[in-house]
């Protein structure tokens, strides 16, 4: 190829794939900039200024609503999902490989689960708990809604890991003597650690962001989205860009944090794990 | 550590879905410190027979005794076996030094025991320097020797192996061959090596056990099987051998004469089962066979010949491979030695007469 002209599909195609990563980022690069404004912003271009204003603004003003309340409750909602999502897709991947009675049931159980739509399900969820006469939370009816969508994600996940997992790793250390709960320990667990820290980060990206579930469940008390809907309808400064540029750091910070946990494991056994 | 590594199948059997039998009523013998290989195409039941000895399958039907004790139902480690694996399952995440430690470590050795153990174990199979690589970062016959050491330390007094060669190239093969074979001496343990490749076996093997749908169709020394085959199967399966099909025309003690549609009649040794009008088949090594030209040569008296036409020739270094065209379509191939063809060169379209010492076909069963 070296020398020749490129063809003149080349520059079509790059000026496509330009537009689309354009079209991609631009929006939420506009809100990010937007937020550092000061004091004279606006919720449009041009920009006024250059400060962070807007982040102090955030989490002292009443008037823009419950952020932090609602970012700590976002935040721990999404730590019980990503458990309950990892512990519940490990095991499903460890027995569906088999076959057992109901198995095909119970899959499309789950894919149902993961495409009906959200908005009628947390509907749905919502008129239960009502019917049931229990007052929906975030810790009990939106958790539930979130479950419904992140379960069938983790488990699928973990059908992918597990399809490269090696069933003679286990019979060998069986063969060498090791109890059921041993191979799980030092065997099967180890060998699955990225995939299972993908799982997590699907589990806790899925529910930080979940919206169409919750906007039903959550009860009194809102999760940071609803917050942030509910904002866009009362709240005019650029306040609620510096939220949308806070969410968006903490959830880099949580692919950075899995994705480093993923690379640390890999070296610690490059370097081996012996001393 | 040795000589409790005897081994008998009784009446074995084993089926996943009630009607297919994987392994069919397998009896077998194989003394302690043997060398055994069981030899077979792929889903002939080899490698069942191998995991029901090893204890991860269990029989449906009759018995296995390692060292004279009935060990159905038992775990691996009660029973003294170890198994390697084919293309030896080692544990990605574990270093060489952990691999081969991990037995030790799930019977609860601390550190520096375990450690002692299996720093030993690296000194005896030349593994030291690599102790901390993981395996992805091992050649093929490294990580065979881990996986032989991680499977040794558990002082077996059987070692399985399921077809231990089929991950390695060619000339690997044939280094790593021997080391197995070393090993075992070493060990002076049991080893049973499941393989579809005949040279493997014969090479390596004290017990040849040749199978075929689930069942022993011969098992015997390396030559035994190899020069004596009971029938058809094993001749073909472990070759070396023309088979020729015929019918028994007439018997006179000690020799059958046989015929077929295109082969004037031929004498072969007499056996048991040769009654005349019987189907059968001859089986004729391909080293015994020597090339005659028609009318020019003579065949002596104690040989026997048919007449054929040259297909092709291989030049194979110390020999030279000649196959050729029997009119009834069979392939019949002669193994002649270098100097030998070269001093009577034959090409491809010449008709000839393959002979062969009468005394040397063997009726097949």
């Amino acid at each position: 190829m070296r020398g020749k002209k490129r063809p003149w599909t080349f520059y079509v195609l790059a000026t496509l794939f330009v537009l689309y990563v354009l079209a991609l980022y631009g929006p939420m690069f506009c809100i990010y900039v937007l937020s550092f404004q000061d004091v004279r912003g606006g919720l449009v271009f041009p920009m006024k200024g250059l400060s962070t204003h807007w982040f102090v603004d955030l989490f002292t003003q009443v008037r823009t609503g419950d952020v932090k309340g609602a970012f700590d409750r976002s935040i721990r909602l999404a730590a019980i999902v990503t458990v309950l999502t990892v512990v519940v897709s490990f095991l499903a991947g460890l027995a569906f490989r088999r076959r057992f009675f109901g198995d095909t049931v119970v899959f499309y159980l789950m894919i149902g689960s993961l495409v009906a739509p959200g908005l009628v399900l947390g509907i749905g969820v919502g008129l239960l708990f009502n019917f049931l006469g229990w007052d929906p939370s975030w810790y009990t009816s939106a958790l539930g809604a979130q479950l419904s969508w992140t379960l069938p994600f983790g488990v699928l996940v973990m059908f992918a890991v597990m399809s490269r997992f090696n069933r003679a790793w286990e019979e060998a250390s069986r063969d060498l003597g090791a109890t059921p709960l041993q191979t799980i320990r030092l065997v099967v667990i180890p060998i699955l650690a990225p995939g299972l820290i993908a799982v997590a980060l699907f589990g806790f990206t899925l529910s930080y962001d979940e919206f169409a579930r919750t906007l039903q469940t959550a009860g009194s008390l809102n999760t940071l989205p609803v917050e942030i809907w509910s904002m866009t309808l009362n709240v005019t400064s650029p306040s609620l860009y510096a939220l949308g540029t806070v969410t968006t750091i903490v959830s880099f910070a949580a692919i950075g944090v899995a994705i480093g946990s993923i690379v640390w494991l890999q070296k610690r056994r490059a370097r081996g794990a012996t001393p | 550590m040795t000589g409790q590594g005897s081994i008998e199948l009784a009446g074995v059997c084993k089926t996943y879905d009630g009607s297919f039998m994987a392994v069919d009523g397998v009896n077998l013998k194989i003394p302690d410190g043997a060398y055994c290989c069981f030899l077979g195409p792929s889903g002939c039941g080899k490698t069942t027979i191998l995991r029901m000895i090893a204890g991860h399958e269990d029989p449906t039907d009759g018995e296995i005794l390692i060292g004279g004790e009935n060990v159905v139902g038992l775990a691996p480690v009660q029973r003294r076996t170890a198994m390697m694996f084919q293309s030896y399952a080692l544990f990605p995440h574990l270093t060489v030094r952990d691999n081969i430690a991990f037995a030790l470590r799930v019977r609860g050795q601390s550190p520096a025991e375990r450690y002692r153990g299996a720093d030993a174990m690296m000194e005896k199979v030349r593994l030291t320097e690599l102790a901390h690589r993981l395996p992805a970062q091992l050649s093929g016959g490294q990580q065979q020797r881990v996986a032989l050491a991680r499977a040794a330390i558990t002082q077996p007094r059987v070692l399985l192996l399921d077809e231990p060669l089929s991950a390695l190239d060619e000339q690997l093969r044939i280094q790593m061959r021997q080391e197995l074979r070393r090993m075992q001496q070493d060990l002076g343990i049991t080893f049973i090596h499941v393989t579809h490749t005949q040279l493997e076996a014969i090479a390596l093997a004290d017990l040849v056990v040749v199978m075929e749908k689930g069942r022993i169709k011969q098992s015997g020394t390396a030559r035994d099987v190899y020069a004596m085959p009971n029938d058809r199967y094993v001749a073909e399966f472990i070759g070396g051998q023309n088979v020729l099909a015929g019918r028994v025309e007439s018997v006179n003690g000690v020799h059958a004469h046989i015929v077929s549609r295109d082969m004037r009649g031929i004498a072969v040794p007499m056996a048991n089962h040769a009654r005349p009008g019987a189907a059968v088949a001859v089986a004729v090594r391909r080293d015994d066979v020597e090339l005659f030209r028609p009318g020019a040569d003579s065949v002596p008296p104690s040989m026997t010949s048919i007449s054929a036409r040259v297909q092709a020739v291989e030049y194979q270094g110390y020999f030279v491979k000649v196959m050729l065209d029997l009119a009834e379509g069979g392939e019949f191939v002669a193994y002649l030695p270098e100097r030998k063809f070269f001093a009577q060169p034959v090409t491809v379209g010449d008709v000839v007469l393959a002979a062969w010492n009468t005394d040397y076909a063997r009726l097949l069963a």
